[in-house]
C-alpha cells in the first residue's frame, strides 16, 4: 500500500489535533461555580447600616466584573459576581455566606467586608473548604495559612503599620516622648498592640494614651491632655474626621509635635485640607495606595486608566474616594488569580495560585511596592512606603518597607 | 383573636418534624441551608413570640427586645466559651438571666406608660451593644471581636447532620415554648394580662395586681426572647456587638405587626415573615433591575418598604388575621349578604 505524502501529514495532523484536544479536555477541571462559559464568585458588603460608607467598595468591585466581562471574561469565561447585603450584621454574613456556598454554589468568595462579620465565616469556610480570598479588613489575622489555609487577607495590616511607625520613631526621634490619640474599638487597638510591639522595651516613651469614641463630637480635650504630658509626638490613631480636628487643635494651642498618621486618614482632601495644608506640613504617615486626591498622581499612566474606568463604569462615583481605588486594585488581584488558574477552576488549585504571586504589579499601589505571596505567606500586601507631607500632596521617602508581624 | 384550630397545629407540627426527614430523597429542596434558614426563622419566631407576650397580651410597647436577645445570646456564648458548658445547659441559665433583667427593668418601667416606654426600651436596645464592649466587660464579652463558639454537636450518635440536629433542636424548644405560653394565656394570669390592656383601670379595680403582673410579664417576655437569642448562639456559633443593633428591635417588631397582634400563632408566621423578606428582598430587587429591565436601583429596603405598606393596607389584622377573615367568609359566602340584609331591613323598619 502506498502512503502518499499528503495523506501521511493529514493522518499525522490529525492524530496531533485529536491528542492535543484530549489533554486540552483533561486539563479542565471544576469545582462548584465554575463551568466552561461562567465563574461564580461570592461577595458580602454592608450596603445598609452602620458601615453603609463602604458599599462603594462593592458597587465598585461589581463594576470591575461588568468591565472584565465586556472585555470577554477571564480565558473565556463570564464572571457571575453575587453580592449581598449583610449590613454589617455577623448573624447576617454567616446567612448570607451559606447562602453563596450552599445554594449559589460559588466557586469562592472575594473581598467579603470587616472584621466582625469576616470571623463569623471565618471557620465555616474552612470546613467547608471554600476559598476566602482577599478579606478587606486591616485586622492581621487573616494570614494564617496553618490554620486556616482557605482564607487570604489584602491589605497590608494595621499592626505592621504601627510597628513600622514605631521602629521610625526610635532610629529618628531623640528622647521621644510619645503621645497616643487611638479610636476606642478593635481598629484603633490593632495599631496599638503593633506600637506596643514595636516599641519593645523602649515601651516607657509612651507618656499619655487617650482615646475617643466614634460618637464623639470632639477630641479637643483628649489633644489638649495629650499636649500637657509634655509629648513631643504624636501618633495620631483616628479617622479623617477626627484626625483632620485633633491636627488643627494642635497647631491652635501651639503644640509642635512630630506627628504620625494612620493610613485610614492618609487622603489630601478629607484630612489633610481640613486640618490645614499650613497645619499639618512634615506629618509622616505609611502609604500603599494611590491616594486619588492627591496631584502628583494626576499623570500617572495607572491612574489615568483608573479615572476613565470611573468615567465608564461608576459615572456617579465620587473620583476622590479611595475605596474606588481599593476596590479596582484589590479586583485586579483576583482577575489575575483566576487568569493564572487557567481551565482548571478547582478550589483547591485557585488557594494554590492565590499563593503564587511572585512581585506582581497591581495597578493602584505605590511604585515599587506588589503583590508576592507563597504558601506560607498569605499577606499579599505587606509593604508600605512612608510620606511626609509637604505643601499640598505627600512626598514619598526612603525605601519601601516590608514588615512580618506575625 | 381566634384561636388556631388544634387539628392544623398537629398536622403543621407533623409536617414540621418529617420533612427534614426527606433530605435523602430530595437533597435540593430540603437542603442543608434551607433547613438552617428555617432554624433562623424558629430562633426569629420565639423572640417575636416573647415581644407578642408583652405587646400583644399585655399591651406594653418595647424597642428593646434585641437588648433581651443579646443578653440571652451573651450568656450562653459566655458560658460555653468560659465554663464549657454544653450548649443545652446555657438555655435555662439564659432564660433566668433575662427574666431577671428584664423583671428589673419592668420596675422602673411602671411609671412609663405608651410612648414614654417605647422611648425608655430604645434607649435600652443602643446601649447594651456599648455595654458589651465596655473594656471592664472584655474579658468577659472579647469586645469588638465578640466570641467564636462551635456548632452543636449531634448527640447519642444519631443519624442527623449538624444542620438538621439544630432545627429539631430550635423546633422543640420552640414548641415547649409555645405550649407553656398557649398555657398561660389561657390561666388566671393570662385574663388578668389581658385584663390589664383591655381596661388598666378596670382590671385594677377588680383587685388585679396591676404592678406585679406587669413587671413579671416583662420578665417572661424577656426570657422568651433571651431564648431565642442563646440559640442564635449555638446556630450562627458567633457573638458579636455587631449583630445586636437597634435594627433587630424593629425587626422583632415588624414580625410581630405582621404576623398578628396578640395571637400565638401569629408571632410565629411573623418571624417566619421577616426572615423570608429580610432574604428574598434583596433577590427581588435585583430581579426588578436585570430581568425586568426596570431602571429603578431599589435598595433591598425599599422592596421590604413596599411589602410592608402592602401587606398592611391588605391585612390591617396582620396575616394571621387576614387569612382567618379569608377562610371565614370563604367558608359562609351567603354571611355577607344576609348581614346586609339584616341591617337593611332594621334601617327600614
Amino acid at each position: 500500500m502506498k502512503t502518499n505524502r499528503r495523506t501521511f501529514v493529514g493522518g499525522l495532523s490529525a492524530a496531533v489535533m485529536l491528542s492535543g484536544s484530549r489533554a486540552a479536555f483533561a486539563q479542565k477541571k471544576y469545582d462548584d461555580g465554575a463551568t466552561d462559559n461562567e465563574i461564580k464568585i461570592g461577595h458580602t458588603n454592608p450596603y445598609s447600616g452602620p458601615a453603609s460608607s463602604y458599599g462603594v467598595i462593592g458597587k465598585a468591585i461589581e463594576a470591575y466584573w461588568k468591565s472584565v466581562n465586556d472585555r470577554g471574561g477571564v480565558n473565556g469565561r463570564r464572571i457571575n459576581f453575587i453580592t449581598l447585603d449583610d449590613g454589617y450584621n455577623p448573624a447576617k454574613t454567616v446567612e448570607c455566606v451559606r447562602q453563596l456556598v450552599e445554594q449559589d454554589k460559588v466557586l469562592c468568595t472575594f473581598n467579603t467586608l470587616g472584621t466582625p462579620t469576616n470571623t463569623a465565616i471565618h471557620k465555616y469556610m474552612n470546613q467547608k473548604k471554600v476559598p476566602m480570598l482577599f478579606v478587606a479588613t486591616g485586622a492581621s489575622k487573616w494570614g494564617n495559612p496553618k490554620e486556616f489555609p482557605w482564607t487570604m487577607g489584602y491589605q497590608p495590616d494595621y499592626h505592621t503599620e504601627a510597628v513600622i511607625y514605631a521602629k521610625h520613631i526610635l532610629a529618628n526621634i531623640k528622647d521621644a516622648q510619645i503621645g497616643v490619640l487611638m479610636q476606642n474599638d478593635d481598629y484603633g487597638k490593632d495599631y496599638w498592640e503593633g506600637f506596643k510591639e514595636g516599641l519593645g522595651k523602649e515601651a516607657g516613651r509612651i507618656v499619655k494614651h487617650v482615646t475617643y469614641e466614634v460618637t464623639d463630637p470632639t477630641v479637643d480635650s483628649q489633644v489638649i491632655q495629650l499636649k500637657d504630658s509634655g509629648a513631643n509626638v504624636f501618633f495620631n490613631v483616628s479617622i479623617p474626621k477626627f484626625a483632620a480636628q485633633s491636627m488643627r487643635k494642635a497647631a491652635n494651642i501651639n503644640w509642635k509635635p512630630a506627628i504620625y498618621l494612620n493610613n485610614v486618614s492618609g487622603q489630601v482632601t478629607t484630612t489633610m485640607k481640613p486640618a490645614g495644608f499650613e497645619n499639618v506640613q512634615g506629618v509622616i504617615t505609611a502609604a500603599w495606595l494611590k491616594d486619588p486626591t492627591d496631584h502628583q498622581w494626576d499623570g500617572d499612566a495607572e491612574m489615568k486608566t483608573w479615572r476613565e474606568w470611573m468615567a465608564k463604569y461608576n459615572p456617579n462615583g465620587n473620583l476622590g474616594d479611595v475605596n474606588y481605588v481599593y476596590a479596582y486594585s484589590v479586583s485586579f488581584l483576583m482577575e489575575q488569580t483566576l487568569k493564572k488558574c487557567g481551565d482548571n477552576l478547582t478550589r483547591e488549585n485557585l488557594m494554590r495560585q492565590a499563593a503564587n504571586h511572585q512581585k506582581l504589579r497591581v495597578p493602584g499601589l505605590l511604585p515599587g511596592i506588589t503583590v508576592s505571596t507563597s504558601p506560607t505567606d498569605f499577606y499579599p500586601v505587606q509593604a508600605v512606603q512612608l510620606q511626609r507631607f509637604k505643601g499640598e500632596s505627600w512626598d514619598l521617602f526612603g525605601d519601601v518597607m516590608h514588615a512580618e508581624s506575625s | 383573636m381566634p384561636a388556631f384550630p388544634k387539628k392544623w397545629l398537629w398536622i403543621l407540627l407533623a409536617l414540621a418534624f418529617l420533612v427534614p426527614l426527606l433530605q435523602p430523597l430530595l437533597p435540593d429542596v430540603v437542603s442543608n441551608y434551607r433547613l438552617f434558614l428555617v432554624s433562623t426563622m424558629i430562633i426569629a419566631a420565639i423572640a417575636v413570640l416573647g415581644l407578642n407576650l408583652l405587646t400583644g397580651f399585655n399591651g406594653q410597647i418595647s424597642l428593646g427586645h434585641s437588648a433581651f436577645y443579646a443578653v440571652g445570646a451573651y450568656t450562653a456564648a459566655i458560658l460555653m466559651d468560659k465554663l464549657d458548658m454544653p450548649y443545652y445547659a446555657t438555655l435555662p441559665i439564659a432564660a433566668v438571666m433575662c427574666f431577671i433583667v428584664g423583671y428589673l427593668f419592668g420596675l422602673p418601667a411602671l411609671k412609663l406608660e405608651g410612648h414614654y416606654l417605647a422611648l425608655a426600651t430604645f434607649a435600652l436596645a443602643l446601649s447594651v451593644p456599648q455595654i458589651l464592649k465596655y473594656k471592664w466587660l472584655e474579658d468577659l464579652t472579647g469586645g469588638v471581636q465578640g466570641i467564636v463558639l462551635s456548632k452543636p454537636d449531634v448527640p447519642f450518635g444519631l443519624p442527623l447532620n449538624e444542620d438538621q440536629w439544630l432545627y429539631y433542636y430550635c423546633l422543640v424548644v420552640m414548641v415547649l415554648l409555645y405550649w407553656a405560653a398557649a398555657n398561660i394565656l389561657n390561666s388566671r394570669s393570662g385574663r388578668a394580662m389581658m385584663a390589664i390592656r383591655d381596661q388598666y383601670m378596670a382590671a385594677d379595680t377588680m383587685g388585679i395586681d396591676t404592678a406585679l403582673y406587669k413587671t413579671v410579664t416583662f420578665g417572661i417576655s424577656a426570657a422568651y426572647t433571651g431564648i431565642a437569642g442563646a440559640l442564635s448562639a449555638s446556630a450562627i456559633a458567633f457573638v458579636a456587638p455587631d449583630s445586636f443593633n437597634f435594627f433587630l428591635s424593629i425587626k422583632f417588631l415588624i414580625g410581630l405587626v405582621v404576623g398578628g397582634v396578640g395571637s400565638l400563632a401569629g408571632s410565629v408566621v411573623g418571624g417566619i415573615f421577616y426572615v423570608l423578606v429580610d432574604n428574598s428582598a434583596q433577590a427581588l430587587s435585583t430581579f426588578v433591575k436585570n430581568d425586568l429591565g426596570l431602571q429603578f436601583d431599589l435598595s433591598a429596603y425599599t422592596v421590604f418598604g413596599i411589602i410592608l405598606i402592602v401587606l398592611m393596607y391588605l391585612m390591617p389584622m396582620g396575616i394571621v388575621g387576614g387569612v382567618y377573615y379569608l377562610v371565614r367568609s370563604m367558608r359562609s359566602p351567603g354571611a355577607k349578604a344576609r348581614e346586609q340584609a339584616a341591617l337593611k331591613q332594621r334601617a327600614s323598619s
